[in-house]
């Protein structure tokens, strides 16, 4: 009898081999990912609570907040359904162009997003195609509210799709075929049977769009014109008061950003854990 | 009062799937589409079943002009090679869908579908298994689970995909034995799909043998095995029937190296 030949561990490499390996790993972790974050909350911190809040209660800093969930609380739910109609048109329907569809959707994170902000200075700006008739009409988009909103719609627009479209043609067409054969609306369908499959995949598709939504810089920057307490976001001005030599308040406002997108992964993550079983069982079983 | 199939038509961009089938079934019959794959015969079922839109031809069932109702008018159940049971629901609420899902005139009472969906589950002899997940039963619970919920909608036609495909051997033949006396007892027009020469054979009153998109013939089991009309009939159906006749009921259960028990079910993903 030959006794069992078990390996004490999966790979031969030598320890050495190892540890630095791991060491490279958490260092790089550390240094790009961790390193920024402590950072900003430290310089936020540094001339003490008190003075951070302080900074976040300025007018203009408050108005700042105000718009950024403003923005947010219009173009999240926006891009959701437009996620949602694009992921559903795309992988329960055949049609032609379909290919083209879903690189169209992949736009915004392939292109610069100040490029896309141009984009709309070039239509709805005053020298823009449409400009002139939008001012005879008094209506404003550029340097306003509905331009900022634009812009963060374009640039956060493939988030919900993206997280959609591998989980929806995973699960493929059957149940909404057995759907409609046993009486079903398009509607009762999609509320009944397709929804419920993917209620996961679309709240982490509006988590993550609504942390990008509120961070966006570029595109913003573009279009918003940088009207202090009316058309700046909270990113333009954390720049604002950077360029200012503010530094503690520039971190404070940044700080909160942070904290936002920490607070998204928190909750996230949270869902993910709590709900587990829930969301294995809507992948293939 | 019969189904009948006239001069179907049916291309997928260049592929022509089938190429003009008609043929004719008496009501409350049960019928098979035997043949290889590609053959077109689940294409057919799919068109039957409001799935798949015919480029020509035409279908007449009770009275009715088959192709012009939409698939949610049709009643027609359909039972799903992989069942596509609905993952989030219970067995109850699976079975119970067809009929929640109408408007409130035409709705049952919540008892009422309840107590169908008892009825249901005690017709599938699956009882007490009403609260469990899909993911929770086997495949034959599963698929017992779907013709559950086909029939709930009292369909007009009952449409079966590869019922069997997906099941081993031995709960494939305990099946096929139940399902061919549950439609003796409902006398539901049921058309079923199927690569299997014995299950086709042993289970159909008609059956039609495809052959890339044409019927080669459409006989009685006993017809067919007496006289096969094409070389592709006699050559399809040789391969399955080594005595030449059916297994009987009783032995069906025994396990028996007899004829392929594994056969490789060519149309699964």
């Amino acid at each position: 009898m030959t006794p069992m030949l078990r390996p004490r561990a999966p790979t031969d490499d030598h320890p050495l081999t190892k540890l630095v390996l791991s060491l490279v790993a958490v260092g790089f972790i550390a240094l790009f990912l961790l390193m920024p974050l402590v950072t900003v909350f430290w310089e936020a911190l540094a001339q003490g609570m008190d003075s951070a809040i302080a900074a976040l209660r300025e007018p203009d800093a408050l108005s700042a907040i105000q718009l950024s969930f403003t923005v947010a609380a219009i173009a999240v739910p926006c891009n959701a359904l437009f996620g949602l109609a694009a992921a559903w048109c795309v992988t329960k329907f055949d049609f032609i162009g379909k290919n083209l569809l879903v690189t169209l959707i992949d736009i915004p994170f392939s292109v610069s997003p100040v490029v896309s902000g141009l984009v709309y200075m070039l239509i709805f700006g005053l020298q823009g195609w449409l400009g002139q008739d939008l001012r005879d009409h008094g209506i404003k988009i550029v340097f306003a509210l509905p331009g900022i909103v634009l812009a963060t719609i374009f640039v956060t627009f493939p988030f919900v799709a993206r997280e959609l479209i591998p989980l929806m043609s995973e699960q493929g067409r059957d149940e909404e075929e057995a759907a409609v054969s046993l009486g079903a609306s398009g509607w009762s369908t999609l509320r009944r049977v397709t929804l419920p499959n993917i209620k996961w995949a679309l709240l982490y598709g509006v988590l993550l769009c609504n942390a990008r939504a509120m961070g966006e810089f570029g595109a913003v920057s573009v279009v918003s014109g940088h009207i202090r307490g009316l058309t700046d976001t909270m990113p333009l001005h954390v720049e604002v008061l950077y360029n200012d030599y503010q530094y503690a308040a520039a971190f404070a406002v940044a700080a909160l950003l942070a904290l936002l997108a920490l607070v998204t992964l928190g909750i996230k993550s949270l869902l993910e854990w709590q709900f587990a079983g829930e969301i294995a069982a809507t992948h293939s079983h | 009062m019969s189904l009948v199939i006239e001069h179907v038509a049916k291309r997928f961009e260049r592929f022509p799937a089938l190429k003009g089938v008609s043929l004719t079934a008496p009501k409350g019959c049960f019928l098979a589409l035997l043949g290889p794959s590609g053959s077109g015969k689940t294409t057919l079922l799919r068109i039957l079943g409001g799935l798949e839109f015919a480029d020509a031809g035409r279908v007449a069932f009770d009275d009715l002009d088959w192709l012009a109702l939409p698939a949610r008018e049709r009643r027609a159940g359909f039972v799903f090679q992989q069942y596509a049971l609905f993952r989030h629901m219970t067995v109850a609420k699976n079975i119970a869908f067809g009929l929640s899902i109408r408007p409130r005139r035409t709705r049952p009472t919540r008892a009422e579908i309840a107590r169908r969906v008892e009825e249901l589950l005690a017709l599938v002899q699956l009882e007490g298994l009403g609260k469990r997940y899909p993911s929770q039963l086997s495949g034959g619970q599963r698929q017992r689970v779907a013709l559950a919920r086909a029939l709930a909608i009292e369909p007009r036609m009952l449409l079966l995909d590869e019922p069997f495909g997906a099941l081993d051997a031995r709960v494939r033949k305990d099946l096929r034995h139940w399902l061919r006396g549950l439609h003796e007892r409902l006398g539901v027009t049921t058309v079923f799909v199927t690569h299997d020469q014995d299950e086709a054979l042993e289970l159909a009153d008609l059956v039609a043998v495809l052959n890339q998109g044409r019927i080669e013939q459409i006989a009685t089991p006993a017809e067919l095995r007496a006289h096969p009309a094409s070389d592709f009939v006699a050559d399809f159906l040789g391969q399955a029937v080594p005595g030449g006749g059916v297994v009987p009921l009783r032995t069906a259960r025994a396990p028996t190296l007899k004829g392929k028990i594994f056969k490789r079910s060519e149309e699964n993903p």
